[in-house]
């Protein structure tokens, strides 16, 4: 048995080395791979934020996720065909870039999480996951129907936005912004946990009533919560948007929900590093069981089934043995 | 005469047919110790619910502190100083013992919204919660998960995390049960000396315990209050003999 700390030293490890070497072998492919792994562990940190230590089984954070993807793309759609977002009241101009666009995505994401969560908080449970799923649908076919972004077909962009003093193009450029935007989220999840307002979510989702009894509102701190998840799983949006330079209404669907969770319940629910080990085997799944078989979603579910059934708290506990934070 | 810290003023309360709180007016007063009991079903536990604000009456008033708080919810009335524990130990299971009397503390700062600061290491919020720990005797236990407390020591950190709150009224559901003669002998010295600090409506099986520590007991039966009195004339009084004590009483 190895200990959890050391099992999230090597999750570290392998999010530095791994590209290192591609830099060093040639494989620009194997890079983009570790960018796709890392975006994941930021939307997934999202929603474990909500999931993990809220108690908020959120099937919708697909909405979250894929309003970051489509502010990217209509803020670089406007911008490479140099029309106007918006002329009246205020002329609106796209951009191209990521600064920008990663504030708007944070904002518009935090907003639809307000929304969602005041409309959804006011249920538990199956409901709860229902009615989060329900917005997904929602903006899912919105976006299918939206014909001003391409529709069913998406947006392309043709170049990738710009970061100021970066080659965003160079794909290591690219992987360490968003490496760097991974860790700063890790850092600001860790702190969340063991501050008084993750204390009290801690205990919102063990003991709501023991909350109301304190003084606190649980369904407020739930609230937040929610936004705050919201907000950072749209960022990882923006930036996943960015890492394909395409956007489509897929961004929205309920597989992509699912994804996120999936990446969560691999790694383990509530625990730091478990949406970090979550994407990195999710990827590393997709790229060779997916180069072996069409159907390699099978094992997916197989090894799911089996992390659920005897990891006792995902991977992280498998290896390591401690209890998850809870069951 | 004394002001009424808590009073409830002809409080009714129905689930479908079942009357469970009819006419219900009884006061607490600074200083003293109310006891409530009444057998199985006799709606102490729906009063309780009434008085914290986890129910509302169908008919009647709650005031607190000598304001109507009938349509406060239950955290407005904590926030005014109402300190409750639970019958079923309702703690945070999987965080440490220290971590639950914590976030009492947090609660009686009013302040959750803090999310970088380290909460354990929060000077304020610590030492209120090892003060609370200390006086119930759990300090040894601060970093155990709650989960591993036995049944009375739960019943402690309840206690303890009511006293986190600095509360002005303490209402307290059944704190003896599951403790061995032992502990609920030693939370029955506690309470006695609580009282001047905050008064106490006390709702218990325990007859020792609330004979020993009652100024006043109110006998719930059928979800009416058939006597209210000092402990002599309630265990002097017929209905009361007949109703709930038994002949051997």
């Amino acid at each position: 048995m190895i200990r959890e700390t050391y099992v999230n030293a090597l999750a570290v490890a392998v999010l530095l080395a791994v590209p290192a070497w591609a830099v060093i072998a040639d494989e620009p492919f194997t890079i983009t791979l570790m960018t796709r792994a890392a975006i994941f562990a930021v939307a997934a940190i999202g929603l474990n934020i909500a999931l993990g230590i809220g108690g908020l089984v959120s099937f919708g954070h697909a909405v979250f996720f894929g309003l970051g993807g489509y502010a990217m793309g209509i803020l670089a759609h406007h911008a490479q065909t140099y029309t106007a977002l918006a002329e009246w009241p205020i002329l609106i101009e796209g951009t191209k870039s990521m600064p920008v666009i990663w504030l708007l995505a944070v904002v518009l994401s935090a907003l639809a999480a307000l929304v969602i969560g005041i409309l959804s908080l006011r249920t538990s449970g199956v409901y709860f996951i229902m009615i989060t799923l329900a917005f997904g649908q929602m903006f899912f076919f919105f976006a299918i129907s939206w014909a001003e972004y391409g529709g069913e077909d998406g947006l392309s962009i043709y170049v990738r936005n710009g970061f100021p003093g970066l080659n965003t193009l160079v794909p290591i450029h690219f992987y360490g912004l968003c490496l760097t935007v991974l860790f700063l989220v890790l850092v600001f999840a860790w702190r969340l946990v063991n501050s008084p307002f993750g204390l009290a979510l801690n205990a919102a989702r063990q003991a709501p009533i023991r909350v109301e009894t304190v003084g606190l509102d649980p369904v407020r701190i739930k609230l937040v919560a929610f936004v705050i998840s919201g907000a950072i799983t749209g960022l990882a949006g923006a930036m996943f948007a960015d890492l394909n330079r395409f956007v489509s209404p897929t961004m929205f669907s309920w597989q992509t929900s699912g994804e996120i969770m999936i990446f969560i319940i691999l790694g383990g629910v509530g625990r730091l590093f478990g949406p970090v080990v979550g994407a990195l085997v999710f990827v590393a799944l997709e790229h060779w069981l997916g180069g072996l078989s069409d159907y390699w979603h099978i094992y997916l579910g197989l090894l799911l089934l089996l992390t659920v059934l005897f990891g006792r708290g995902g991977l992280i506990g498998m290896v390591s043995g401690r209890r998850a934070v809870h069951d | 005469m004394t002001e009424a810290v808590l009073e409830t003023r002809g409080i009714y309360k129905s689930f479908g047919a079942l009357r469970a709180s009819q006419d219900i007016s009884l006061d607490l007063l600074e200083g003293e110790i109310h006891a409530i009991i009444g057998p199985n079903g006799a709606g102490k536990s729906t009063l309780i619910g009434q008085i914290c604000g986890t129910l509302k009456p169908d008919a009647g008033s709650v005031q607190l502190l000598g304001r109507d708080v009938t349509h406060d919810p239950a955290r407005l009335r904590a926030r005014a100083g109402l300190g409750r524990t639970f019958q079923i130990s309702s703690l945070a299971m999987e965080d440490t013992v220290l971590q639950n009397a914590v976030l009492g503390a947090l609660g009686a700062s009013g302040n959750p919204w803090r999310f970088f600061s380290d909460a354990l290491s929060d000077k304020d919020l610590r030492n209120t919660a090892q003060e609370a720990l200390l006086r119930v005797g759990l300090e040894d236990h601060a970093t155990s998960r709650t989960a591993e407390l036995s049944h009375g020591q739960r019943r402690q950190l309840e206690v303890a995390v009511a006293l986190t709150q600095k509360p002005k009224v303490l209402v307290m559901d059944e704190p003896m049960a599951g403790m061995g003669s032992e502990g609920s002998k030693r939370l029955t010295g506690f309470l006695d000396g609580l009282r001047r600090e905050a008064p106490i409506l006390l709702v218990e099986h325990d007859m020792d315990a609330v004979f020993a520590l009652a100024d006043r007991i109110s006998v719930l039966v059928y979800g009416e209050v058939i006597a209210t009195g000092t402990v002599d004339e309630i265990r002097a009084d017929k209905a009361v003999r007949e109703a709930y004590l038994g002949e051997d009483a």
